[in-house]
């Protein structure tokens, strides 16, 4: 954790991020707090519709030519980045703040060379010579793992395997070593043999780099492996974040409780049936009133529906914040139960 | 079902005008294994391994280049005519993508009868109503829904709606080909549960195609692991978790994210 008196490398207080469309306002960021600290890994964990991409690129302002309305604050070293001019957010993006996204294929420009398109994000951040910039790019592919950087520079991404452009594409967003890479789902479209190469690769960079990543998807296991911290969003708000190990033992939340039981593990007994979560995610147009998760919580009371839950630091843990309106004692009761129930199924095996 | 020596290649060709065959690619290379009556049997792998190919062949959706696919003692692999279509009664699929199997311009009802129209069994409005409502009560659906288009379902719902076509004529055996990929975290286990039920309630034998390790595990009592066109391993599920004996196998394992930390600095 940070000392007090640091400063974390990126705060985003209360983030709201709304979209108008035909069909009224979407709300897709509905209020939004967190921080990444130095060097640190924050994983953020929802479903398709909880927010969590639209939060990730509003950071680098790329939700403002969608005719967004945001409001909140993104502090990166001090700065407010939601208060910067295109100009200015320029400079950034690339440079101090990296993204890399799902799909590798879509990402680069199929006619350029991928040795081309590395060189073009050095060169737009520094005032080096084109052959500087390729010694660069060489330098880069070969840090990603890409065998034979000298020759591979001359490849078209239609030459690469989809693991290979997305080595790439790191390559590119390390190109001016970033202080910040957000990394929306990036092995979602990969095998799982070369999402474990990606994940590993991601880890040693951070760690040589020394630089903090936010990593956002829909897969617990990939924030399990990487993740300092984890945040949990579902329709548009952070509903529990804590440390991973805490968030992934000792769950507060009982959309965190459904994520956790409905997927079925490796490492865990096997059990008859899954618990599902109930029902659908909400529109983010019209969300449910009061608690966003009421409809499909199984703990919900009648005043659930009108109070909004805020997320509230836990006695025990003040890093540990969960937006809940059950007691505290109700829940730690409630995921103990739950444990338990799903003990005698481990004897059977 | 009994998959014998099953070979498909597809033909790659150079040229324009005079197209000629410039090789092979082996998406299924000499694949043999039984399917048992009653049983979950899982096919995983990774893209390109053959699995989806596998499954077409054994639907007879395609014509393999060699081998055989008996189900239920015959020869299914050089079935034409009214023969066919007896045997495709008993195998139905369910697919991946929820979103572009489901005819948007036709209602959830007519989609979930059509079984029963190509098949020309209850005739009568009436009954044929009947069926259908007791298939989407059956599966989770609203029977009420019944005049409902797909776009009005969400993700998990058109499965639902998968399911229950699948599920129309009575199969013996089904196969499912990524059942729950393209669907949200919190559906996928509505959608394994509901399929699981369906099996033990109809008797029903499942092949469920997945490049998810865990999913498989969940659902299957054998397992078959597949890498480039071939069977590398095939065992039952403990077996296969617990000592896999083919170094692609515990790749495979190794690989899947959450089962380790990479993070050293927190090893507490």
């Amino acid at each position: 954790m940070n000392d007090a008196t640091e400063l974390p490398l990126l705060r985003v207080e209360d983030l709201r991020v709304e979209f108008p469309t035909e069909d009224g306002v979407v709300k897709a960021v509905d209020g939004i707090t967190y921080e990444v600290g130095r060097g640190r890994t924050l994983g953020v964990v929802g479903e398709s519709g909880s927010g969590k991409t639209v939060a990730a690129m509003t950071v680098l302002g790329l939700t403002r030519m969608q005719g967004a309305r945001i409001t909140g604050r993104v502090v990166f070293e001090g700065v407010d980045l939601l208060g910067l001019d295109e100009a200015a957010l320029r400079r950034i993006r690339g440079n101090d703040v990296s993204m890399i996204f799902q799909d590798p294929s879509t990402a680069l420009h199929p006619l350029y060379k991928v040795g081309a398109q590395i060189v073009e994000a050095v060169r737009a951040h520094r005032d080096v010579s084109k052959a500087q910039a390729r010694r660069r790019t060489i330098e880069l592919l070969g840090l990603v793992g890409i065998p034979d950087p000298g020759r591979r520079v001359e490849d078209y991404p239609h030459e690469f395997s989809g693991g290979m452009r997305q080595r790439a594409m790191i390559a590119m967003a390390l190109a001016n070593e970033p202080k910040l890479l957000i990394a929306d789902e990036p092995t979602t479209a990969l095998d799982v043999t070369v999402q474990a190469q990606i994940l590993a690769l991601l880890e040693r960079l951070r760690g040589e780099l020394g630089m903090a990543v936010m990593i956002v998807t829909h897969d617990i296991g990939v924030v399990a492996e990487m993740a300092d911290e984890i945040a949990v969003m579902y329709a548009g708000r952070i509903v529990e974040t804590a440390a991973t190990e805490t968030l992934l033992e000792r769950p507060e939340h009982p959309y965190t409780w459904g994520l956790l039981r409905s997927i079925p593990r490796l490492d865990g007994p096997r059990v008859e049936r899954l618990d599902p979560i109930p029902g659908s995610p909400p529109s983010l147009i019209d969300p449910p009133s009061g608690c966003h998760f009421h409809p499909r919580c199984a703990y919900a009371q009648p005043d659930h529906a009108r109070i909004d839950p805020e997320l509230r630091s836990l006695a025990a843990d003040p890093s540990h914040r969960v937006a809940c309106l059950l007691e505290e004692q109700e829940r730690r009761r409630l995921w103990t139960e739950l444990q338990a129930a799903r003990a005698p199924a481990e004897a059977r095996h | 079902m009994e998959v014998r020596d099953l070979e498909k290649h597809f033909p790659l060709t150079r040229g324009v005008m005079l197209a000629r065959r410039a090789g092979a690619v082996k998406a299924v290379d000499g694949v043999s294994f039984d399917v048992r009556r009653g049983e979950t049997l899982g096919i995983v792998g990774e893209t390109g391994c053959g699995k989806s190919t596998t499954a077409r062949l054994m639907m007879r959706l395609l014509e393999p280049t060699a081998g055989t696919v008996r189900f239920e003692r015959e020869d299914i692999t050089r079935l034409r005519g009214s023969r066919l279509k007896a045997v495709r009664r008993e195998l139905q699929m369910v697919f991946q993508d929820p979103y572009s199997s489901l005819n948007p311009r036709k209602t959830v009802g007519s989609i979930v009868a059509e079984p029963f129209a190509i098949h020309g069994l209850y005739g009568d409005r009436g009954e044929r109503r009947e069926k259908v409502t007791e298939l989407m009560d059956r599966v989770g659906l609203n029977p009420e829904h019944y005049n409902r288009y797909p776009h009005e379902f969400s993700g998990g719902q058109r499965q639902r709606i998968g399911v229950a076509r699948a599920l129309a004529l009575g199969p013996k055996l089904l196969i499912a080909d990524e059942p729950v990929s393209a669907l949200d975290v919190s559906i996928q286990a509505q959608v394994l549960n509901l399929l699981r039920e369906c099996q033990r309630e109809m008797g029903l034998t499942l092949v469920l195609i997945s490049h998810d390790l865990s999913v498989v595990r969940h659902m299957c009592d054998r397992v078959a692991v597949m890498y480039e066109g071939k069977i590398v391993e095939l065992a039952e599920n403990e077996a296969l978790y617990g000592e896999p004996s083919h170094p692609y196998t515990k790749e495979l394992l190794a690989a899947v994210p959450g089962t380790r930390r990479r993070h050293g600095d927190r090893a507490a």
